[in-house]
């Protein structure tokens, strides 16, 4: 049980939570999407929920990296994994999330040489470290992992390292804002925007969703305080009939981003037409890819990936969870077939999942207020 | 999977500019600055990590709340877990020039 005090500004905290209880509107509801899992990890994980009033909704945005990854590309990285002198490198989140045969962990105890890195450049010098194998990076994240990505390519280019390649899962979160915006089962009246996606996009990319769909954005970080005002703040703009991007984060977000990173990205990445997000179905410029001149290094060019696009389990609905249109115990297999010892669902992998962070937490309370 | 962790910059690497040596939690290990716009980093600086890279300089007050922060989630272990398992200033890995 964690308590208030713990926290910055524990007076603060006091504050914000009545003053949102004392501006809510009884008479009508509120829908706040929380876009970035590491949102809805820290919203469980400090029991926010109880600290809100009854009308405010939290619907968990699609911002968790491994979750929207759909199954098809888990099956496709893995099918690199059994290539011969190959080793695959993952992060520890991608380790534990199911394709269609399993697990990267449970391919890895059946003789495949998958190993975890905790950085890009682990896996440039496994590849330099082992120059008769090929070494495969599994590359999976949002904006703030992508430059990172970037940077070991070009140094992997730069050193003329030709046993090493990357398997490009980045994806860019503006794109999926936009489909759940234009989605007819939604209706979400304003978004807690990702706090470290910004520190590299900035906040500018948020501004057609005020603009286009007079929706309110507050950038915000990951301390209960940060949650609460970025909620308040979306209140008082819909209250007054306004719709504008809010940077919450200054401490850590400058408006207009990281440039050198956004540099790399422009340098390395280009759009992919479309890109198949789990449960959001194919969502166009959404994802990046290697630019045609990094084919050296571009796992999708050097392997033959099968690229086949595997439907969910009938009983599992990730999809709907993602979308925000079912809450993770609405789903039959929650907390049953499906748990964090066995996920059958990405969601219930990693720490940023909303059924792994329901599981895990939802019975906490941030008590004491 | 999004971890971002404060780190403090104990001494820039001389050969390779691109490296800085950061200390987090009492775990030293090298870490990428190439994202950084302001290359002109110094010991003492304090850095926001993830995955090996420098994602922006800080104030040591937004790195002390960061600490709080990841601590209040549960996950200060796992961040020096993390910084701990950076690989890639093993031999062989990061010599010659950096890209
Ligand atoms: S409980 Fe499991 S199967 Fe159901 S939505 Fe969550 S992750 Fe998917």
């Amino acid at each position: 049980m964690k308590y208030v005090d713990e926290f910055r500004d524990p007076d603060l905290i006091r504050n914000v939570s009545r003053e949102l209880a004392q501006v809510v509107d009884p008479e009508r509801d509120y829908r706040i999407m929380e876009v970035c899992g590491g949102h809805t990890h820290a919203i469980y994980r400090h029991g926010l929920r109880d600290v809100l009033p009854d009308n405010i909704e939290l619907v968990h945005g699609p911002g968790c990296p491994v979750c929207v990854l759909p199954t098809g590309r888990v099956d496709d990285g893995l099918s690199i994994a059994r290539h011969p002198d190959t080793i695959l490198c993952c992060f520890g989140d991608m380790m534990r999330v199911p394709g269609t045969q399993g697990t990267p962990l449970e391919l890895k105890a059946t003789g495949a040489d998958i190993r975890m890195v905790y950085s890009p450049l682990d896996a440039l010098a496994l590849a330099q470290q082992h120059p008769e194998k090929h070494v495969c990076f599994f590359a999976i994240g949002f904006e703030t992992t992508a430059p990172s990505t970037a940077l070991t390519l070009l140094r992997a280019q730069a050193q003329g390292i030709r046993n090493f390649s990357i398997f490009c899962n980045h994806v860019t979160i503006v794109p999926a804002m936009r489909a759940i915006l234009d989605s007819p089962d939604m209706r979400i009246d304003g978004f807690v925007g990702p706090g470290h996606v910004s520190t590299i996009t900035g906040c500018r990319p948020y501004e057609f969703i005020a603009a286009d769909y007079g929706k309110p954005v507050v950038v915000a970080g990951f301390e209960p305080l940060d949650i609460l005002e970025a909620i308040l703040w979306i209140v008082q703009q819909l209250h007054a009939g306004e719709a504008k991007v809010e940077n919450q984060y200054r401490r850590i977000v400058p408006w207009e981003g990281n440039r050198a990173a956004l540099g790399a990205l422009a340098r390395v990445f280009a759009l992919r037409p479309y890109f198949e997000w789990r449960g959001l179905g194919f969502i166009s410029q959404s994802a990046l890819a290697l630019r045609p001149e990094f084919m050296p290094w571009d796992a999708e060019v050097q392997f033959e990936i099968p690229g086949v696009r595997v439907t969910d389990p009938k009983a599992a609905q990730c999809g709907e969870v993602l979308k925000g249109v079912l809450k993770p115990p609405q789903c039959k297999l929650f907390g049953k077939e499906c748990n964090p010892e066995r996920p059958v669902g990405a969601l219930m992998v990693s720490s940023e999942g909303a059924c792994a962070a329901h599981y895990r937490y939802a019975s906490r309370q941030l008590v004491e207020v | 999977m999004c971890l971002a962790i404060p780190g403090q910059v104990v001494e820039m690497d001389a050969v390779q500019p691109l490296l800085a040596k950061v200390d987090v939690g009492g775990v030293r290990r090298n870490v990428n600055v190439g994202l950084l716009e302001q290359s002109e980093l110094a010991p003492g600086d304090w850095i926001l990590i993830h995955v090996g890279f420098a994602l922006s300089k800080i104030g040591e007050e937004e790195a002390r709340d960061q600490l709080r922060m990841l601590r209040a989630m549960g996950e200060d272990e796992l961040a020096i877990e993390e910084v701990r398992g950076y690989a890639f200033d093993a031999e062989g890995a990061a010599h010659g020039a950096a890209g």
